[in-house]
């Protein structure tokens, strides 16, 4: 078969070509996630700016708060000047304090990704060499410990896990602190102490999760003809295991990375409550029950937002790691 | 006699209840090639793979001996049963392995380099520099085009051939004694397949290497092998030197697998009427495919102004190799597929557009996969059952099942095998099937797309017999697609020679194989392994 | 005219095929989380019969008792027995899993099928549309939809139920496209098959597998979500019991009284590792992949 041509593209590397159309995807799925954010409101049975206003309603409480956040306007303008907006990075203000959303969700993010990043880094360090050795081992007893614990691990809430874990190192050994939040670059070791429960209240479910996956990935490359091709070259079996099956497993294993760190942003919120952490998710929670919905339409755009950025990240990275991307 | 590189004997495999190898002995000799021929299930990997400790089937146990010969300064070392150690001494130190699939059997992730330098790492001790010296040198023994710039390449940027090349180039890094090739030329063209058999002729005769050559053709042994075995379930049914395997069998299988083949030069069908009209006629055929992959778009012009005709009663036998094309008329002719171009009649009426339906009445398929053609839930009455209930050709079931009885009994199977589920048949079974289903709906035109390629040998040319026998019953059309020459020409009347979506040469299939007009088809004709052994040949 | 060959007729299978359900019984982890789940559903259909106290019998002198006695599992800071309220509480959550993941099955299947099935502006809008969806941490989209609709056993079972519609469309989705590909398939198209016929008898059964393996863990994980959202007071509201809101309501006494954690944690465990379990041997029997794979272990043992 004869190729005809390729379709006009100014760039030829491939890598770039690759992160654009990306890119260009991750834009259109943000467009959806602002259509989908901004009709959040307008679904919402009754009306948004007096539920908001709940007890403390009076007609020019109404009226202000109406015109303030724009309701009163018709439904495209609104939706039109609200991706304006969002495009400027002004995200509306609080229905509650009137706090503008924007800066509200940047206070908050940095615990956020403290917490996030914590619990992927404990997760993956106990996730691949969990994941990778019992894949080696398929079918032993090491192999059975780590599939049952891990089929634990899936099956517990985290707001269970972090429950229990104050009462143990909190509450009665007084280890550790049973809440709060220090910041990192204003006291690394209070910021450590406080992350830590969190954190792998975070980091063990994802670990859980993360173990099954990258098993069922090595194992899929372990079986695959060129393994077997290195196992004919009489190749040291750490060369085999390292640099034929792991390293062959590292795309999936990249994949269920990034996918886990967006669950994880996700499930962070549960977590936040026990914990009294000042993140996004707590403010989600408090918002959702006090129908703050600017605020919730804001964190919400913004954590889909991480997610994609994630996601692209990771896509970058494939192209870094496969060779079948990077020269087509 | 010197003695042999590997003496194997009693070798026997068995995992669980089951004993697949079943007492085994045979020698390689050095500087010859010992070909192993067998059909599915005969344990010719397994035999070869366990003969040399590479066997990693959990459970297997493995007994009896096998003895490579010791090396200028080492003991004769024994392989079954051996340390981990060893083996690994062994393993692409003294034995060199090139496997089947060259798809799947070179590492995506590494250059053509670094798995050529990783085996010369662990078994010599080189620097760097000397290492990637003798790998060019690899590479440029085998033939790779441009070695200089491949040895950066991966795997991807590779063709099949050339990954093989790769391969064998592998596999001899360390020179070893012994070259284990197990069907390293089954998913190759068949001219690859010539050029990879010479390549390998002219690195034994160069480096003194002896080969155990695995595969199910019997034409491939014929050109590579200096004595043979043959397996049959797990047993060595017959050795002894090519030639005397070839022109006098001892057991009556070898005699069955020697005549199973097809062979060109073999009678072709019997002739067809030659005032036939036509029955399908194919004018400026022309297909094209979007092709996206990660990076991009960009399109393949799979069919390029294809014009054909068969008449009533004939086989236009449809040859060429991977991407020819091919199978892309026979999607374009049943609806699959929607050309860009060009027009197609049955009898005079269009095939594209109206009255689709009664179209696909006259027109029926056979695929190349026994397994994947039935719905593995369905019964294989209900498969052929399907085309007479969308048809409407047997009202009430009584009817259809009598009209399925009569179809198994017509391709040759019991009735009672209308209740079997596709994984309770064989694959020549399987295939029956897929013909009666086919045959359903009294098609004019049977379009059978590589659909004997899957088969053993012994079990294709049986059902090579059903369709011949088919053809003349019921004066049935063939279009016949396939990539094996010998078979077309048992099959076809007409042959129409494809490549990179042309069509070649287009004759009556008589003239065709007698006088080729074109050098493509004299490559294609040349590259068949001859009916006899190469040793046989002059020159 | 009939050219039969004797050597065709037999059987060149080898191993016969282990039944799906013997492979099943074979395991012992898969029997075990059926027996398992098996009894869940019991308590979830007999709850209210077989708890021994009221769920909102309230009983101060007898606050905070550890297990024993009367009360299997303790009592709670209001005299409530733990043991009652948490068969009550297992009846809610089972009942809101079932219905929210039926109707993400139902729903996501119907969508992922239809849209791969005809494929074309149909199927990349669809997908666009499932991506968007994907784009959101399941919790935090429940909570939008506990936010717009306020809280409530109801909005909980709509809220998972939508949230979890995307997986299956995507499954479903998935399958259907390597099935459709598939030589029987495009040998039915050819011989004029209609659609209705394809999607029952070709499509459909062939997908059921992986959605079956997805309807065991969705359930596990809708368990969870649940429990996550009684915790924070957005799901089934007091004063019905609900596993999320006696962990939420033990945290101010876990040092004086564990049971109170730890029971209603430990049911969730259960019943979510049962539906995992489950999931998991049923992959190992309905994936073509792992099936060839177990049964040759299986055989061999």
């Amino acid at each position: 078969m004869t190729r005809l041509g390729r379709s006009p593209v100014l760039v030829t590397n491939p890598v770039v070509r690759f992160l654009a159309r990306r890119l260009l995807y991750s834009i259109v799925v943000l467009i959806g996630v602002l259509v989908v954010v901004f009709a959040l409101v307008h679904v919402v049975p009754g009306d948004p700016v007096r539920i908001a206003l709940g007890t403390r309603y009076t007609p020019q409480a109404y009226d202000a708060l109406r015109s303030a956040s724009g309701m009163d306007r018709p439904l495209i303008e609104q939706f039109f000047g609200y991706m304006g907006s969002a495009l400027t990075g002004d995200l509306g203000v609080s229905f509650r304090n009137g706090d503008p959303v924007t800066v509200t969700l940047l206070e908050r993010l940095p615990a956020t990704v403290s917490l996030a990043f914590v619990g992927i880094v404990i997760a993956l360090l106990i996730a691949l060499p969990a994941g990778i050795w019992s894949a080696l081992h398929e079918g032993r007893a090491s192999d059975a410990i780590v599939r049952v614990t891990s089929q634990f691990g899936v099956s517990i809430p985290d707001f269970w896990m972090g429950i229990l874990l104050i009462a143990l190192f909190a509450s009665t050994l007084h280890w550790l602190p049973t809440s709060g939040y220090r910041p990192l670059f204003d006291d690394p070791a209070g910021w450590l102490r406080h992350v830590i429960l969190p954190g792998l209240t975070v980091g063990l479910v994802a670990a859980a999760i993360m173990t099954r996956y990258i098993r069922s990935a090595v194992l899929e490359v372990a079986a695959m003809g060129y393994v077997r091709t290195a196992r004919s070259k009489g190749l040291p079996p750490r060369v085999v295991t390292m640099r034929h099956t792991v390293r062959n497993a590292a795309i999936p294993v990249l994949t269920i990375t990034g996918i886990q760190l967006a669950t994880i942003l996700g499930g962070v919120i549960v977590v936040e409550v026990v914990f009294a952490w000042p993140g996004l998710g707590r403010l989600v929670y408090n918002a959702v029950a006090a129908r703050d919905y600017p605020v919730i339409q804001g964190a919400v755009l913004l954590i889909a937002a991480l997610f994609l950025l994630i996601n692209l990240i990771v896509d970058a990275l494939y192209a870094v790691v496969d060779p079948r991307i990077r020269l087509s | 006699m010197a003695d042999p590189v590997l003496g194997v004997r009693d070798l026997r495999v068995r995992i669980g209840r089951r004993e697949i190898v079943r007492g085994i002995s045979f020698d390689v000799a050095r500087d010859q090639t010992l070909g192993i021929v067998g059909e599915s299930g005969s344990g010719k990997s397994m035999t070869v793979l366990a003969a040399t400790g590479l066997l990693d089937a959990p459970g297997a146990v493995i007994s009896g001996t096998s003895t490579l010969a010791g090396a200028a300064d080492s003991a004769p070392a024994q392989l079954v049963g051996a340390s981990a150690r060893l083996l690994r001494e062994v393993h692409g130190g003294r034995i060199g392995f090139v496997f089947q699939d060259p798809g799947t059997s070179l590492n995506p992730l590494l250059t053509v380099e670094r798995q050529i330098t990783e085996s010369l790492e662990a078994h010599r001790n080189m620097t760097r520099q000397q290492a990637r010296g003798r790998a060019l040198e690899l590479l440029e023994a085998v033939g790779l085009p441009q070695p200089q710039t491949r040895l950066n390449s991966y795997p991807h940027q590779l063709s099949g051939g050339q990954r093989q090349r790769v391969m064998i180039a592998i596999a001899l890094a360390c020179d070893p004694e012994l070259l284990i090739a197990d069907e390293p030329t089954t998913s190759l063209d068949v001219t690859t397949q010539a050029q990879i058999i010479d390549l390998v002729r002219d690195l034994q005769r160069d480096f003194g290497t002896a080969v155990v050559w695995i595969s199910h053709d019997l034409g491939v042994i014929g050109q590579v092998a200096d004595d043979v075995t043959v397996l049959q379930d797990g047993q060595a049914v017959e050795q002894a030197p090519v030639l005397d395997v070839f022109d006098n069998p001892q057991q009556p299988y070898t005699r069955e697998l020697l005549n199973a083949r097809p062979l060109i030069g073999a009678p072709g069908p019997p002739p067809a009427d030659s005032e036939a009209p036509v029955l399908l006629r194919v004018e400026g055929l022309d297909v094209r495919f979007p092709v996206t992959t990660p990076v991009g778009r960009s399109t393949v012009h799979a069919v390029k102004d294809l014009s054909f005709q068969i008449r009533h009663g004939t086989t236009l036998g449809l040859v060429g190799e991977s991407g020819s094309g091919k199978s892309t008329v026979a999607a374009s002719l049943t609806g699959l597929v929607k050309p860009d171009a060009g027009a197609a009649s049955l009898d005079g009426l269009g095939v594209r557009g109206a009255a689709v339906k009664a179209l696909r009445r006259r027109i029926s398929l056979v695929f190349q996969d026994p397994f994947s053609s039935l719905n593995p839930r369905t019964r294989a009455g209900a498969a052929i059952g399907e085309p007479l209930w969308v048809h409407r050709l047997a009202k009430g079931k009584q009817a259809r099942q009598k009209r399925v009885a009569e179809l198994l009994e017509l391709v040759g199977l019991p009735a009672a095998f209308a209740s079997r589920y596709p994984h309770e048949l064989s694959g020549g079974q399987r295939q029956r099937v897929s013909i009666a289903r086919a045959l359903a709906t009294e098609p004019d035109l049977l379009i059978l797309d590589e659909s004997t390629a899957s088969l053993d040998v012994s079990v294709q040319a049986r059902v090579l017999d059903l369709l011949a026998d088919l053809q003349r019953e019921l004066n049935l059309t063939y279009l016949f697609i396939g990539h094996d020459l010998a078979v077309i020409q048992r099959m076809s009347h007409d042959v129409l020679v494809m490549r990179d979506g042309e069509a070649v040469e287009y004759r009556p299939a008589a003239q065709l194989f007698e006088s080729p007009e074109q050098d493509y088809t004299r490559a294609l004709l040349a590259a068949v392994p001859p009916a006899r052994p190469r040793s046989a040949l002059p020159g | 005219m009939t050219t039969c060959t004797p050597a065709d007729t037999t059987t060149a299978e080898e191993q016969t095929r282990l039944s799906a359900v013997r492979l099943l019984a074979g395991n012992p982890v898969t029997v075990v989380s059926a027996i398992v789940l098996a009894v869940l559903v019991v308590v979830a259909i007999t709850a209210q019969w077989i708890a021994p106290f009221g769920v909102n019998d309230i009983d101060v002198p007898n606050a905070l008792r550890p297990p024993g006695g009367e009360h299997w599992f303790g009592t709670d800071e209001l005299g409530r027995d733990i043991f009652s309220r948490v068969l009550v509480a297992i009846q809610a959550s089972l009942r809101v899993a079932v219905v929210s993941v039926a109707f993400a099955v139902v729903v996501g299947v119907t969508i992922g099928l239809i849209a791969s099935y005809r494929g074309g502006w149909l199927d990349t809008v669809v997908m666009r549309v499932v991506d968007v969806m994907f784009a959101f941490p399941v919790l935090l989209l429940a909570l939008a939809v506990v936010a717009i609709l306020g809280p409530g056993v109801t909005t909980t079972i709509l809220a998972i139920g939508s949230v979890y519609t995307p997986i299956f469309a995507r499954v479903a989705r998935a399958s259907t496209l390597s099935v459709r590909v598939e030589p029987f398939v495009q040998v039915s198209r050819t011989m004029g098959t209609g659609h209705l016929y394809m999607l029952g008898r070709h499509i459909l059964p062939n997908i059921a597998g992986p959605l079956i393996v997805q309807t065991s863990l969705s359930l596990a994980f809708a368990i969870l979500s649940e429990a996550a959202l009684s915790f924070l007071g957005l799901g089934i509201q007091p004063p019905q019991p609900s596993l999320g809101r006696m962990i939420f309501d033990s945290q101010g006494f876990v040092t004086l009284a564990w049971w109170m954690a730890v029971f209603p944690g430990a049911a969730i465990v259960v019943t979510v590792l049962a539906f995992n379990l489950l999931g998991d041997g049923l992959r190992d029997v309905l994936d073509p992949k792992q099936r060839t794979m177990i049964e040759a272990r299986r055989r061999s043992g």
